[in-house]
């Protein structure tokens, strides 16, 4: 049994949590404690006013870690505290993005560090309430913060009068039950008013009608963990961290054929060929690079040729041709069958598809199947051509944006790699043998031969 | 379920007033943990329970992959095949599991012992293949470590 996503390879630049040896107790609140943790909500509570918290976080730029990059002090800042309404803050940890594992080590190794962030996010917002939504197959990550918030409980960092300011919240921490739409925000909140996880249209926005019709902040679990980090240093230390547009750091999880998958905390604006070749070891066996995936497979692959002159940042991503999304990086190797590949995405996004809006529900299976047809040898020239067509039809018809993009890692991949579909229907195989692994740790086993025989 | 009633009013005591509604995904978590499953009764109490709709129930039961109205195998393999594991070895782990207990995907053994079920991302991309039985996660997977597990888990 593996208890934690355990990797932290040492990279050049500032670390905002990858900072100290991970050990049977560094998640602890004893530890946390002596690495100067809950420091910033001490500071936040006995310092500062609400307004002044948001202004802090609004001043160092942070970027939302979840996906979009929507900046978080204005999110916070659309609330009005002077409403007589209750308000709400949300942590998302419904991590469930296709190749992203980063809220899994924070979560895991950090769960204090996020829980104060979500305590001090509270606190500007003046809520009396504030939720953890996490995603119902994590069990560590579940034990992890339900201890941390006991803990905080115990140390009378949550409940009534916190640390004797007179402030007082308390955290529910909220169990999913499967389902990769909960990811997005309006969704969660359903899923935390107990019912099916479907997203609603905007306006109004989530920060004006939310939780239970009240002004509701969802805020990732990343997101969250930079604001203790920006109230201790104060903003304008944090923004010297990363690019001047997108300030601090970003934790990638990388996956696919690399030589070196895990969890990696860079500075904004590291060059990208060196994060794949020199912090990554490079790819599996020293096979070539194809293509990258940037951030969870909703954002359009870049070819190996293409993130050449890219770094690690939100407009250097853009400027690519795709984003930084939620910092899910998937590497492909040379020799990859992409047709292949887009199957395997297609039915993940027709399984995942929520079944509200039309263009998703239906538009999702149409591809997986024309896909399916293509692998058993039936693809028709027209395939390549409604393949896009339908990819498209979903952008902007949805109501929510998982729906937008659900078509977009197969429109992107048909860009790049028109060739082996064409290939595939011509010739009713793979161009490269439909494989998808490099290295194939069940290859040998005899069980797997006679199955496949 | 309603020898449950107890725990789940210690959870209702973090959350604000008028929020009873929020408990439906939690007590049904936890009334599959107790029974296994979530039978006929489980939900005509809930619905009591917490003075909501019986259709809140039902849509949520449906809605939500790790909820079942069925029995399962005593352990429950759930074996990633997204994107990462796929490139991984998932395909040969599912087969590789398949030929073992002479079962495939969505079924469960004769001696109701084991039930496969292959699943979409479990955040677990760094560290494939995978799977998840019953609450943990065992991850970059071989067909030594595979066949370890199973020996362990038929014990």
């Amino acid at each position: 049994m593996t208890d934690a996503v355990d990797t932290a390879v040492p990279l050049s630049g500032t670390k905002f949590f990858m900072n100290f040896p991970i050990t049977a107790t560094s998640h602890s609140l004893a530890d946390y404690k002596a690495r100067g943790g809950y420091q910033a909500l001490e500071k936040a509570l006995r310092e500062m006013q609400p307004a002044e918290v948001t202004k802090e976080v609004s001043a160092s730029g942070l970027l939302g870690h979840g996906g979009a990059a929507f900046p978080a002090g204005r999110k916070w800042g659309v609330v009005k505290l002077t409403d007589g309404e209750p308000h709400y803050v949300c942590m998302n940890a419904d991590e469930g993005e296709p190749g992203t594992f980063k809220d899994r080590w924070l979560l895991e190794h950090v769960p204090h560090l996020c829980l104060e962030g979500l305590i001090i996010g509270s606190y500007a917002l003046q809520g009396r309430h504030a939720f953890i939504y996490i995603r119902g197959e994590f069990d560590l990550s579940h034990r992890r913060m339900s201890d941390a918030i006991e803990e905080a409980y115990e140390a009378g960092l949550l409940g009534e009068n916190i640390l004797g300011t007179g402030y007082s919240c308390d955290v529910v921490l909220y169990r999913g039950a499967g389902s990769y739409v909960c990811g997005e925000a309006s969704a969660m909140l359903a899923s935390l008013e107990g019912k099916k996880g479907w997203p609603r249209n905007r306006p109004p926005r989530l920060t004006v009608k939310g939780l239970y019709q009240k002004p509701t902040v969802v805020n990732n679990v990343e997101t969250l963990a930079n604001v203790p980090v920006i109230i201790s240093r104060g903003a304008m230390e944090f923004k010297k961290v990363g690019t001047p547009k997108s300030p601090g750091t970003q934790m990638i999880s990388i996956s696919g054929h690399i030589a070196r998958p895990g969890v990696y905390e860079v500075e904004y604006g590291y060059p990208w060929q060196k994060f794949i070749f020199e912090d990554c070891g490079g790819m599996q066996g020293g096979a070539a690079l194809k293509c990258i995936i940037p951030g969870g497979v909703s954002t359009k692959l870049l070819s190996a040729k293409e993130i050449e002159p890219l770094t690690l940042d939100h407009n250097s991503a853009l400027a690519g041709g795709s984003q930084l999304g939620s910092g899910g990086m998937i590497a492909i190797a040379e020799g990859t069958c992409m047709v292949r590949l887009a199957q395997v995405i297609q039915r993940f996004y027709h399984h995942e598809s929520c079944g509200q809006c039309t263009p998703c529900r239906e538009g999702m299976g149409w591809m997986e199947r024309i896909l399916n047809r293509i692998v058993a040898g039936g693809g028709r020239p027209e395939d390549i051509d409604r393949l896009y067509q339908i990819s498209t039809a979903n952008d902007g018809t949805t109501i929510c944006s998982l729906g937008d993009s659900a078509g977009y890692a197969c429109s992107a991949i048909l860009d790049h790699y028109r060739e082996e579909f064409e290939y595939y229907i011509t010739h009713k195989r793979s161009m490269y043998d439909g494989r998808l692994v490099v290295d194939d740790p069940f290859a040998g086993a005899l069980s797997t031969a006679e199955a496949r025989a | 379920m309603k020898h449950l009633i107890p725990e789940f009013e210690q959870w209702k005591r973090r959350y604000p007033a008028g929020f009873e509604g929020s408990l439906t995904i939690p007590c049904l978590r936890r009334i599959q943990e107790d029974r296994g499953y979530i039978a006929d009764s489980d939900i005509t109490e809930l619905v009591e329970y917490l003075g909501i709709s019986r259709i809140q129930v039902d849509e949520a039961i449906v809605f939500y992959t790790q909820f079942t109205r069925k029995p399962l195998g005593t352990h429950h393999l759930q074996v990633c095949h997204n994107v990462s594991c796929s490139m991984r070895g998932a395909e040969g782990l599912i087969a590789h599991l398949g030929a073992k207990l002479g079962i495939g995907p969505g079924q469960t053994t004769t001696d109701g012992r084991f039930t496969l079920t292959t699943v979409e991302c479990l955040a677990s991309c760094g560290t494939a293949p995978m799977m998840m039985v019953g609450d943990a996660y065992h991850e970059n997977l071989t067909p030594a470590s595979v066949d370890a597990l199973l020996e362990e888990l038929a014990q």
